[in-house]
């Protein structure tokens, strides 16, 4: 894996509203296989960062190529297509909530496939069975699911299509610690198992430590990416309240626990 | 044939996607004389179709024992449909053999299936006992929307008691903001239809009494018309559908937001704060919009019968003046207010009826529009009887 040519590369990448400027010249490669954690202050564009990774906005400049083709070069039609080959959740989940949660896992197959019934069904077994659900869960309708469930089918629905990257915006906002932990570990599982990349933009300084293997940091509108260990000694003021804040203990005893780093 | 297909275009470009630069390399077959499955090439999600149709073939043969090869890798998806084909055939007492690249998946698969996670509810045909329950579920829901809007009522009427004390609780602003948007707003439309409309029944009057040398009568008909029936009429239909849904869509979307219960969190009460500016601000702005659709009606009706029967403006005033009494201008209006309460209380109340998906959003959107145009029909119709009743 080490010889191996990023998967996501994002060179010079400038956004701008107006003349408000999110982005000056923010560059970072992302490695297949691996978990690569951003974070950043409210409003320094993480998710403008990752509207721009998806393909769903175009930068003002900079190019962001994904497994070697150029993202932001791409026709809307073709672009289309390659979207499929990554997964997204959003924070909210952002499930169809007129669709049963069978209906939201099966919806980007049968759009894109030509697959019979019993196949489908199948294939939602599958996806709820990977990211740990009650097989009844399928019949249910998003607005009867816990939070922590509607994270799961997000996931579930995101890894529907079989893709190479999965992007997760805030995947544990909002999620009891425990259930927030179980998250962890079913991405690293996943990660493990399945050699996914996964980007994902998260404030859960426990996320962090547990599954990233490098995080990016958005400060004054450029990106400092290195280890978590790195990050930590940042002498960087913004960075230095973010971890050794009041809420940034976590830090002090880095991820001795799982990783063995 | 199949390439017809949209979806058979979406999964090629699936495939394509997959590895740009090599062409498209699966290919599933099954020889049912060697009893062999060959899978040539990697199998992505995008060829699951291709390998579904080749398993397909192999269980409709279904012979005593069957060779799998395995040519490339397998992505997750087809791997559990090809490892579902094989816990088939092999519970069905046959031979299943995986030759050749066997994927690695298959051990977390396993693992995956092996947990105890419940069942898959499929789509059985309901039972009678459920059929009942269902029935009985709609018919409880039916009962339950009659107590809602009781509930409603009373609420509304409590809040409005406050408000009839105390002006601050009447929040004259947003009543202010609400017949702007539904009234001031609404002008053009509502006069425009209304001068189409006289424009419409003067024309077909004076072609129908013609025959009878009564064309004088056009006047008559289009200003009786407009002013008891169809200036109030139309606008209250034209404000239902612009209004009575945006009430409903407004709260409906609120109300999926929690941002009725951070109201009520914050000791304020929804009926005072949502309900009643809005069913008032209704209520004072359809007179109002009823008396630019009576104006413009009679405008409409002057224009095309100075045209279609060279009628003067000063003899269709003086036409105007003995066909129309007090009454017909009043008969009109008294009925606009009732209509105004009518869709607003109806808007209102399907939006905060909204709960957990947008589906239903739009259904209840649906509902406000279509029930408070049936209910202003239908109180237009006891208007006319009462009206008939009283000689008013």
């Amino acid at each position: 894996m080490a010889a191996a040519p990023p998967i996501i590369v994002a060179r010079d990448i400038v956004n701008r509203f107006g003349e408000q400027v999110v982005h000056d010249g923010v560059s970072f490669d992302v490695m297949p296989g691996e978990i690569f954690g951003i974070v950043g202050g409210s409003g320094s564009g993480k998710s403008v960062l990752l509207r721009t990774l998806l393909g769903l906005r175009r930068p003002d400049a900079g190019t962001v190529v994904i497994e070697g083709r150029e993202v932001t070069a791409m026709a809307d039609r073709e672009l289309r297509g390659f979207k499929r080959r990554y997964g997204v959740t959003f924070q909210h989940g952002a499930l169809f909530t007129s669709l049963t949660v069978a209906e939201n896992i099966t919806l980007p197959v049968a759009e894109a496939l030509d697959l019979d019934e019993a196949s489908l069904a199948r294939l939602v077994e599958l996806r709820l069975r990977m990211v740990g659900l009650p097989l009844e869960a399928a019949a249910k309708h998003p607005a009867q699911l816990s939070g922590g469930m509607v994270k799961r089918v997000a996931l579930a629905r995101a890894l529907a299509l079989d893709p190479a990257i999965l992007f997760l915006d805030e995947p544990t906002a909002g999620l009891d610690p425990i259930a927030a932990s179980a998250f962890d570990d079913l991405v690293l599982y996943l990660r493990d198992t399945l050699h996914l990349t996964v980007v994902m933009v998260t404030h859960d300084l426990d996320t962090l430590a547990r599954t990233c293997d490098r995080v990016a940091v958005l400060v004054d509108r450029k990106v400092i990416v290195d280890t978590l260990e790195g990050i930590v000694v940042n002498e960087h003021p913004w960075i230095r309240h973010y971890f050794h804040g009041g809420r940034g203990r976590v830090m002090r005893s880095p991820k001795e626990d799982d990783r063995g780093t | 044939m199949l390439a017809f297909r949209p979806a058979a275009e979406f999964a090629r470009r699936l495939r394509n996607d997959r590895d740009s630069a090599q062409p498209v390399t699966f290919s599933a077959h099954f020889d049912p004389a060697a009893a062999r499955l060959v899978l040539e090439g990697d199998c992505r999600m995008g060829d699951a179709p291709e390998l579904v149709r080749a398993l397909g073939a192999a269980r409709v043969a279904m012979p005593d024992s069957v060779q799998v090869d395995i040519g490339g890798t397998l992505d997750l998806g087809p791997s559990w449909l090809l490892r579902a084909f094989v816990a088939d055939l092999r519970a069905a007492g046959k031979r299943v053999d995986l030759g050749g690249r066997v994927p690695e998946h298959l051990r977390y698969l396993d693992e995956i299936a092996a947990r105890d996670v419940g069942v898959l509810p499929g789509a059985e045909r309901p039972s009678i006992a459920e059929r009942f329950a269902a029935f009985g579920g709609a018919l409880r829901q039916r009962v339950d929307s009659w107590y809602d809007a009781l509930v409603f009522g009373g609420r509304l009427l409590e809040s409005a008691g406050v408000a009839w004390r105390s002006l601050k609780r009447l929040r004259v602003p947003s009543v202010v903001r609400h017949m702007h948007e539904t009234g001031v707003q609404a002008i053009p439309v509502v006069a425009v239809i209304a001068l189409l409309i006289s424009v419409i029944s003067a024309y077909i009057g004076a072609q129908q009494l013609r025959p009878f040398g009564a064309e004088i009568y056009t006047v008559d008909l289009v200003t009786i018309g407009v002013l008891r029936e169809l200036g109030v009429l139309l606008t209250a239909i034209m404000v239902a559908g612009r209004t009575g849904s945006a009430y409903a869509a407004e709260l409906g979307v609120m109300k999926l937001n929690d941002e009725v219960d951070a109201l009520e969190a914050m000791g304020m009460n929804p009926y005072e704060v949502l309900v009643l500016p809005r069913v008032l601000a209704l209520i004072l702005v359809m007179p109002l919009l009823t008396v630019v659709a009576d104006f413009m009606g009679l405008a409409g009706g002057a224009l095309l019968t100075s045209y279609l029967l060279d009628l003067p403006w000063s003899q269709f005033v003086m036409r105007l003046d003995s066909s129309v009494s007090d009454t017909t201008f009043w008969a009109g209006l008294v009925k606009a207010p009732v209509f105004g309460l009518l869709i607003g209380l109806t808007g209102t109340l399907r939006g905060l009826q909204v709960r957990e998906s947008s589906r239903e959003l739009g259904r209840l959107t649906t509902v406000a529009v279509v029930q408070s145009i049936f209910l202003v029909i239908f109180a237009d119709a006891l208007f006319a009887i009462y009206f008939l009743e009283i000689d008013f």
